[in-house]
């Protein structure tokens, strides 16, 4: 039996397999829906026994998350009349008053910063670098290239320690370039391996072409092999970009405020006594949004990303 | 457009030799063809003069400068690869006028001066279209756009119809002639192909191992060629040796083979030991009256000719006669040669030896 087949699938061969793949996708799906759920269920909804799967919808949960509040006595909430807006009216209902916002913004921005940044350096690295090694007599470049994945083949936090002491020594602790510097570091040889497959497979006679028409070789690297790699390179920064934003124990270890990403401060919104998970789950929901957008923006990019090496052009 | 003289060109990758002191000159508007072996460096060759690849020692000159240790994009010529090397991110249009942008010409004169090549090239109407769908013969054509729309100094072309299928290889070979004859541009052509050489070519040198063996116009290299190596990879069937184990004088006017005297031209240069005579098979003729026989061991039939392959006292030789003549297998045939075109060489350096024949040649090149 051959693993291809040169004929057309039957209809019943093409049900069955739509069928598992929906059903897979449903069970991948089904946690990432109940999180997004939870983000738009009332506190006594979110922990409800059997889980309520109709709901009514509500925006505490966000309201939770941006803001910071505090108890009023009957008083001064009678001194304050009516609730201006809508999303005072939803503190009112616990006796509460908006005293301020919450500091998930400034750690989603951080994420930002720190993912978007080290992204970009890893890229503008692993791409010049990956091209030297791809274009230039490199003197031992295979040990080189070993060399760089071999910094991969142990987990990140292994060193967490030595890292944690070298940045107290650096005074990198806690700030943006220490996160954007070590998440560079870590994904930079992801970079420069995947680049250099891409540059490879690009024929060098094109930049030859480029240089006899009268460019600098920067040019001809920049005109001819820039455009030609953007697909390898955007999947390459999806990688990358996954990586950084999801980074969590790293990010507990070395962030506490100034410069603490979303995933480790995420869990310290569930609070005291009584845990709100609302909150916590319409965190993780817009913590999740921009991956999800930049993956679905350069998804053609990744899926070929994916597929790196299995198919010929 | 410009003369190239290449002077003592040397390139080595690490300990490995792959051109050794190259010289030769390329006139100004002149169709010339590298001609050798696959590794012989004729590419290497090339690609110094294009400045791709830099001389480990000795100068190339183009236009009267020194362009050695330039790189390519100082050097002012064209290069055409032979998988094209169109950039695919382009339509044919910006494929063409990519070389001028390069020179900060202003858009309207990139515009018309594209659309000259394009009518010249007769591809004005794919101008607008993606490389990436074009035919073999239409790539080809925008390769060739990309490198006359700049009337650079001169064009470098590496097995330009290698990619090209047998068929439409003829056509291009034509098509690339007339351009070339139109534009009167030097042209510098890499083959390995001898019969694209001779055709094209106005002067052809052949390489091999990194040496030239000769330089010259294809007929007086074909006539007379200046070493064994020349001699059977010019010319189909090759030359024929006739190997045998003697001298031949200054001034010698006669070889003897087996028990009969040949005739050839007088010998301006002597020799002994491991020699052979070498006859184009054209040159063979059959004689029944001659001493010197042959065994007929194959036939090919070519149409108004045949190769007919004969065992003889010196070893196997081809003969292209008339298919008018009937020819049978194991058929014993009296054979002469045409004396006038007859090559002594010697066979431990393979050097052709000099007679008054073709010492114009060999010492002219």
């Amino acid at each position: 039996m051959s693993n291809f087949s040169a004929t057309e699938p039957s209809s019943r061969q093409k049900w069955v397999a739509g069928t598992l793949v929906i059903l897979y996708a449903v069970i991948t799906m089904l946690p990432l829906l109940w999180i997004i759920a939870t983000g738009f269920k009332s506190p006594s909804d979110s922990i409800a026994y059997p889980p309520k799967v109709m709901f009514e919808p509500t925006l505490e949960g966000y309201v939770n998350l941006f803001t910071t509040r505090t108890r009023a006595t009957p008083e001064i909430l009678e001194k304050l009349g009516e609730p201006a807006t809508w999303y005072d009216r939803i503190v009112r209902q616990y006796n509460m008053v908006i005293s301020g916002p919450s500091r998930y913004l400034e750690r989603f921005f951080n994420s930002v910063i720190i993912g978007f940044g080290s992204t970009f350096f890893a890229i503008v690295l692993g791409t010049l670098a990956a091209y030297a090694f791809s274009r230039f007599k490199v003197p031992l470049k295979d040990d080189l290239l070993f060399f760089i994945l071999s910094t991969r083949m142990m987990p990140p936090i292994a060193v967490a320690i030595p890292i944690f002491l070298m940045f107290r020594q650096l005074g990198l602790n806690d700030t943006h370039a220490g996160m954007i510097l070590l998440y560079t570091a870590i994904n930079l040889s992801l970079a420069v391996w995947l680049i250099h497959g891409f540059i490879d497979e690009i024929p060098i006679e094109y930049e030859e072409a480029a240089l006899v028409d009268g460019y600098t070789r920067f040019q001809a690297f920049y005109k001819v092999v820039l455009p030609q790699a953007s697909t390898g390179i955007a999947s390459t920064a999806i990688f990358c970009l996954i990586f950084a934003w999801n980074e969590y124990a790293l990010a507990v270890l070395l962030t506490s405020g100034t410069a603490q990403t979303a995933p480790p401060f995420i869990p310290t919104i569930i609070g005291v006594g009584g845990q709100d998970w609302p909150a916590v789950a319409a965190g993780a929901t817009i913590f999740l949004m921009p991956v999800m957008i930049f993956t679905v923006l350069l998804r053609k990019h990744l899926l070929r990303g994916i597929t790196f090496g299995a198919v010929r052009k | 457009m410009a003369q190239i003289r290449i002077e003592n060109v040397r390139k080595d990758f690490g300990a490995f030799n792959a051109v050794s002191s190259s010289t030769f000159t390329i006139e100004d508007g002149e169709f010339f063809m590298l001609l050798g072996p696959s590794g012989c460096g004729k590419t290497t060759t090339l690609r110094m003069m294009a400045g791709l690849e830099l001389p480990t020692s000795g100068e190339i000159y183009i236009d009267g400068k020194e362009v050695g240790m330039k790189p390519a994009s100082q050097r002012d010529i064209a290069f055409v690869f032979q998988m094209f090397a169109l950039y695919p991110h382009m339509n044919v249009g910006k494929n063409i006028s990519y070389p001028l942008l390069s020179q900060g010409m202003p858009k309207p004169a990139v515009r018309k001066k594209v659309a000259e090549v394009a009518e010249i090239l007769g591809i004005s109407d794919i101008l607008k279209k993606p490389v990436g769908g074009l035919s073999g013969g239409d790539r080809q054509r925008v390769a060739l756009g990309r490198a006359i729309v700049r009337d650079p100094k001169a064009f470098f072309m590496d097995e330009p119809l290698g990619a090209l299928d047998a068929e439409f290889r003829e056509h291009m070979s034509e098509e690339l002639r007339g351009l070339h004859d139109r534009m009167n541009a030097t042209t510098v052509y890499v083959t390995h192909d001898q019969l694209e050489a001779m055709q094209m070519g106005d002067k052809i040198v052949v390489m091999n191992h990194g040496v030239i063996e000769q330089f010259g116009v294809p007929q007086e290299i074909y006539d007379w060629p200046a070493s064994k190596f020349v001699a059977k990879f010019i010319g189909s069937p090759p030359m024929n040796f006739l190997e045998f184990d003697g001298a031949v004088d200054i001034n010698a006017d006669s070889v003897t083979l087996g028990e009969s005297k040949f005739k050839i031209p007088q010998m301006l240069e002597g020799a002994k030991g491991q020699l052979s005579v070498g006859v184009r098979p054209e040159h063979v003729h059959f004689n029944d009256e001659s001493k010197y026989r042959g065994t007929v061991t194959a036939i090919e039939y070519l149409g108004t000719t045949q190769i007919i392959t004969l065992s003889t006292f010196n070893g196997d030789i081809k003969a292209r006669i008339s298919s008018s003549r009937a020819v049978s297998l194991k058929e014993n045939v009296g054979l002469d040669f045409d004396h006038r075109t007859l090559t002594v060489f010697e066979n431990e350096r393979g050097k052709a030896l000099l007679s008054r024949a073709n010492q114009g040649v060999l010492n002219g090149g």
